[in-house]
């Protein structure tokens, strides 16, 4: 199937807009996706028409808010293709969801000279709670290592693992360069010495089949905002047999059994998990972000945005001063780049007076930046709603600001 | 020599005639950056690197009698054309000239809107970096 792009476009309002003159070209995808009207509507619609707590309500509206939300638990489920839809905790973002494991699993799992493994693709995110526990516990945080293309050296990795090593924590699709991991192959030696593995699903759950029961992964961590969702949603999956053996990661209402002041009994998984009134009308909305990918086809999402990647690769590669940064031979619709002789903010800014949304500087991943020498990298990430015109249109407006130092 | 105002004044006629066009805007203020004389090496030290910016920007100073002459760079173009304003408009001043200068070019020109948020907070301070090297220059002077 081919997709009908522009029917696609006709149903995200934000992309319809004019930025310093120009028509908006959105290639920031990587940061976060827009938003279709059907997510939108659903957001005004639940204030206008449900708004309620969940869970213990002995009303109507109440009722209705609870089962809405826990429909997007199943569809979260079924869109992770977890066992069970009580392995799916709603927090607020994948930053929220690495802390929870980290604080949760951690606290009560590691010890003194274990060892935890991340690599050097991750984002300040994955890298930064493990920093925290590793100093807590007296445990010891090793980097797997990357070649200049940006890809993990799996051997490094093997030489990593030891019976010392308890946990792996790896990003599955590199943020700032679009790096697909070999993650089923690293979830498979890390079980072999008894790791358990956390896999930041930020960048990839948005772009490839994700399939937790397959990938055997212990957690999965990611936000609905990647995913045309709303902000402040982030997702953890954990698997029943750990989610259950874990502490609460924080106190209060909807996470507990019983109170007394004596003494307090936890909630079954997910609520164990979910202390306090949840973000309600997001994860309503949420699932309509879901209906959208299933809509589409996370394949024909996936066929459209390689596509689109080849398209900028071939286009932005005849620019003279062009560097491209990541060249993994695994990728996703990401391309990081620098200018000869210019900085990457000032190529952003000039990029944004012609209407083009990308980010630049080091994208969270200082350590990955300074593994590869720089100080940072423009980067333009494609996602369903763009086109390869728009990609020739940046091309055009990058050659001329190229232009400047390369002529 | 024109005053602090008269400078602020050519800025803002200057800016005026690039119009509402943001691109072609940038690419001035890039070409003044370019202008800005070679920094000296040997001030290219962490102790002179102006924290809160995003960018780095180095800034030194030289006395010229009761004068504070500034010296500038950046790695990158349009924070270096930033700053090049900022010492077109105060250096070769006096502390007390520069202390109460209101900069007043910086909204006429919409610079918010060309560079962005963060960077504005980058340029308050280059700023506050520049009247504090200008207060403690008045200390001295009154020592």
């Amino acid at each position: 199937m081919s997709l009908n792009i522009e029917e696609i476009r006709a149903m995200f309002p934000v992309l319809h807009q004019e930025v310093n003159g120009k028509p908006l070209i959105y290639f920031d995808n990587a940061a976060t996706t827009q938003k279709p009207q059907s997510v939108l509507d659903s957001l005004t619609g639940y204030y206008e028409k449900d708004n309620s707590n969940i869970h213990r309500g002995a009303h109507t509206l109440a009722d209705r808010a609870t089962r809405y939300y826990e429909e997007t638990r199943e569809g979260v489920k079924n869109f992770i293709n977890a066992n069970e839809s009580a392995e799916v905790i709603f927090t607020k973002g994948t930053t929220e969801s690495i802390n929870l494991v980290a604080s949760s699993y951690g606290r009560k799992f590691i010890t003194k000279g274990d060892e935890i493994i991340i690599s050097t693709l991750e984002h300040h995110s994955n890298i930064v709670p493990w920093q925290m526990l590793c100093e807590e516990k007296e445990a010891t945080l090793k980097i797997i290592p990357i070649n200049d293309r940006g890809e993990i050296l799996l051997e490094e990795f093997e030489n990593l693992l030891s019976d010392k090593t308890k946990f792996v924590s790896i990003v599955h699709v590199s943020n700032a360069l679009g790096t697909i991991n070999p993650v089923k192959k690293i979830i498979k030696k890390a079980h072999q010495v008894g790791a358990m593995v956390l896999l930041d699903g930020a960048q990839s759950t948005n772009h490839l089949d994700i399939d937790v029961q397959d990938l055997d992964c212990d957690f999965l961590a990611f936000s609905a905002h990647k995913l045309y969702g709303p902000t402040g949603l982030g997702i953890l999956y954990g698997k029943r047999s750990l989610l259950e053996i874990m502490p609460p990661y924080q106190g209060g209402g909807e996470m507990i059994k019983e109170v007394t002041f004596a003494k307090t009994t936890y909630n079954e998984i997910p609520f164990k998990f979910e202390a306090g009134t949840p973000n309600i009308a997001d994860v309503i909305a949420f699932q309509k972000a879901l209906d959208f990918i299933s809509f589409i086809g996370k394949s024909n999402i996936k066929k459209h945005e390689d596509e689109l990647l080849d398209h900028a690769n071939e286009a932005f590669g005849q620019i003279k001063g062009f560097v491209p940064v990541g060249t993994a031979a695994e990728k996703v619709s990401v391309v990081s780049f620098n200018i000869n002789g210019m900085h990457p903010f000032d190529v952003g800014v000039m990029l944004d007076a012609n209407g083009i949304a990308v980010r630049t500087g080091h994208h969270c991943t200082q350590p990955l930046m300074q593994r590869l020498g720089l100080e940072g990298t423009v980067r333009a990430s494609f996602s369903v709603y763009n086109t390869k015109s728009e990609i020739d249109q940046m091309a055009l407006s990058l050659a001329k600001i190229a232009k400047i130092k390369n002529k | 020599m024109s005053s602090i105002q008269d400078i602020q004044n050519e800025i803002i006629e200057e800016f005026e005639i690039l119009g509402e066009d943001k691109e072609s805007t940038i690419y001035y203020i890039m070409e003044l950056g370019g202008q800005l004389p070679k920094f000296p090496e040997e001030e290219r030290v962490d102790e002179n690197i102006i924290k809160g910016c995003q960018s780095k920007v180095w800034l030194a100073t030289r006395e010229n009698g009761d004068k504070i002459q500034y010296l500038a760079d950046s790695n990158t173009d349009i924070t270096k054309g930033l700053i090049s304003l900022l010492i077109r408009v105060l250096s070769g001043r006096t502390p007390q000239e520069i202390l109460k200068a209101d900069l007043d070019f910086i909204d006429k020109i919409g610079m918010g809107n060309i560079i962005g948020s963060q960077r504005s907070n980058g340029l308050s301070a280059m700023i506050k970096q520049m009247k504090l090297y200008a207060l403690a220059y008045q200390a001295k002077q009154n020592v």
